[in-house]
C-alpha cells in the first residue's frame, strides 16, 4: 500500500483569519502553522466561532478575510485543500435507506477516488467495532454507531488533513480510547488533525487554540 | 489522487437510484402522480373523444412537467440536511459534475418511467398512433430538460424547509419554452399540414442548452448556501 500523503513536510499556514457568522464578526486576525504529524485541538465557550473555524477550513465557508496555505503535498497545485481534508461534523452524512457497509463504501470512492490506497470497508468497520451493523440500515443505528460509522470515513480514505467537530459526541469509553488510537496513528504517518473538544485528548504535543474570552 | 472520475459518479449515481427506489418517492409514485392527472382530465373535460385527442398531448406533456417536479425539491435538501452535501463538495469530482450526475439519476427513476408509460396513458385520451409517438419522442428529448431546470430550483431552495411550492413557482416560469415547443412538435406529429422537425429541434437545442448551463448554476447555487 503506497503512502497516500507524504510522511513529513506538510505544513498549513492560517494567516489574520478573520471570521464571520451571519453578518456578525466572530474572530479577527487569527493565526497558526502546523505542520506533518501535530494536532491542535480548538477551544472555547459554546458559540465562540468553533464550527465556523472549522468549515471555513474545509472550504465549507467562504473565507472572510485572510490566508490559508497548504503547502508540501504532491497535488498542492491542482487540489485544494477541501479536498485533501476530511471534516466529521455535527450531521453524520449517513442515508438511512442504505446499510452501513453501502454508505462507507460510498464515501470511500467519493472521498478516496478510485485508487483505494485506504482500508477496507470492513476492516474500518472491524477497527470501529461495528463489523456486526455491516448489512443493517443506517436508520437502524444508534447514535453512537452512527458517529463510529462517520469516523470510519477517516480510514477508508486516507486525506492528510483531519478536521474533527466535537468526535467524541456519542461515544462510549471504548470508541473513545479508538478514536484517540485513531489519530496517534494518523498523526504517526505524518497526517495533521484539527479538533473542537471538550474532552481533554490525552495526546503529548497537541496544542490549543482558544477562541473568543479564555475562562 | 486518481483523476478518475467515472467510478466515483457511477457510485454516486447507484447511491442516487438506489435511495430513490428504496425510500419510494422516486419512480413509483411520478407514476402514479402522473396516471392520475391523466386520468382525472376527461373526468373534467368530459367524454368528447375528439376533444380529448386534440388536447392529449397537452395533458401529457402538463402532467408530465408536473410528475418531473414533484420529488425534485429534496433532490439537494435531503442531502443538505444531513451532512451529505458538506462531503460531496469536499469531493475530487467538481460539484457541476455532481449535479449532472444527480439529475442524470433522478431523470432515470422519474423521467424514464413516464416516457415508457406515456403511449399506454395517451391512449386513455383517445390519441392517435402518429400523435403517441409525437408524444413520446418530445418527452424523451424534453423531460431531460425539465429535471436540469427543476434542479436549479431545487439547488436554490435547499436550505429552506417546505421549498417545494418556492420550486415550483421558481421553475415553471422556466420551463414555458419547453413546454411551448414540445407541445407544438407533439401535436404536430398528427397533423398534416404543421411541421413537426422545427420545434423538434428547438426542444433538442433547449435540452441541450439546460444540460449546459444548469450544473453551473445549481452549483453556483448550492456553493453560496450558507446554512
Amino acid at each position: 500500500m503506497s503512502a497516500p500523503f507524504p510522511a513529513s513536510g506538510l505544513c498549513l499556514k492560517v494567516d489574520n483569519l478573520g471570521l464571520e457568522r451571519g453578518g456578525r464578526s466572530l474572530i479577527q486576525g487569527l493565526g497558526f502553522e502546523l505542520a506533518s504529524g501535530q494536532a491542535l485541538l480548538v477551544r472555547g465557550a459554546n458559540g465562540a466561532g468553533k464550527t465556523t473555524l472549522l468549515r471555513t477550513l474545509a472550504g465549507l465557508l467562504p473565507l472572510q478575510s485572510g490566508q490559508i496555505h497548504f503547502s508540501g503535498s504532491a497535488w498542492e497545485q491542482e487540489c485544494s485543500l477541501a479536498v485533501q481534508s476530511h471534516y466529521v461534523g455535527h450531521a453524520e452524512a449517513l442515508k438511512g435507506a442504505l446499510s452501513a457497509k453501502e454508505n462507507l463504501e460510498f464515501w470511500a470512492l467519493m472521498l478516496g477516488g478510485s485508487a483505494g490506497a485506504g482500508l477496507s470497508c470492513t476492516a474500518a468497520l472491524e477497527s470501529l467495532a461495528i463489523r456486526h451493523a455491516l448489512d443493517i440500515p443506517a436508520a437502524y443505528l444508534s447514535a453512537g454507531q452512527k458517529r463510529r460509522l462517520a469516523l470510519a470515513r477517516l480510514l477508508v480514505a486516507p486525506r492528510p488533513l483531519w478536521i474533527l467537530d466535537e468526535p467524541f459526541t456519542a461515544l462510549d469509553q471504548q470508541a473513545q480510547s479508538q478514536l484517540r488510537k485513531m489519530i496517534e496513528e494518523h498523526l504517526a504517518q505524518g497526517g495533521l488533525m484539527i479538533a473542537s473538544t471538550h474532552v481533554a485528548l490525552g495526546l503529548a504535543g497537541t496544542r490549543e487554540l482558544y477562541l473568543g474570552e479564555r475562562s | 489522487m486518481s483523476s478518475n472520475l467515472s467510478p466515483v459518479l457511477m457510485s454516486l449515481f447507484i447511491r442516487e437510484v438506489r435511495l430513490a427506489r428504496r425510500i419510494g418517492g422516486g419512480g413509483a409514485m411520478g407514476l402514479v402522480f402522473f396516471l392520475i392527472l391523466v386520468s382525472i382530465t376527461p373526468f373534467a373535460i368530459g367524454p368528447d373523444l375528439n376533444l380529448l385527442a386534440r388536447i392529449g398531448p397537452s395533458i401529457l406533456w402538463i402532467a408530465a412537467l408536473l410528475a418531473t417536479l414533484l420529488g425534485l425539491d429534496r433532490l439537494f435538501q435531503a442531502d443538505q440536511e444531513d451532512g451529505s452535501l458538506d462531503l460531496l463538495r469536499m469531493s475530487q469530482a467538481p460539484l457541476e459534475l455532481i449535479v449532472l450526475t444527480k439529475c442524470l439519476a433522478h431523470w432515470t427513476v422519474t423521467g424514464l418511467p413516464l416516457i415508457i408509460a406515456a403511449p399506454i396513458f395517451g391512449l386513455m385520451l383517445a390519441l392517435e398512433p402518429e400523435a403517441l409517438t409525437g408524444v413520446t419522442l418530445t418527452l424523451l428529448v424534453g423531460t431531460p430538460a425539465l429535471t436540469c431546470l427543476g434542479a436549479m430550483g431545487a439547488a436554490l431552495t435547499a436550505s429552506i424547509r417546505r421549498g417545494g411550492l418556492l420550486m415550483a413557482i421558481l421553475v415553471l416560469p422556466l420551463c414555458v419554452p419547453v413546454l411551448i415547443f414540445g407541445i407544438s412538435a407533439a401535436a404536430a406529429a398528427s397533423d398534416a399540414v404543421a411541421s413537426f422537425t422545427s420545434p423538434f429541434l428547438m426542444l433538442c437545442a433547449l435540452t441541450l442548452l439546460s444540460l449546459l448551463a444548469a450544473p453551473f448554476a445549481a452549483a453556483a447555487a448550492l456553493r453560496a448556501l450558507s446554512d
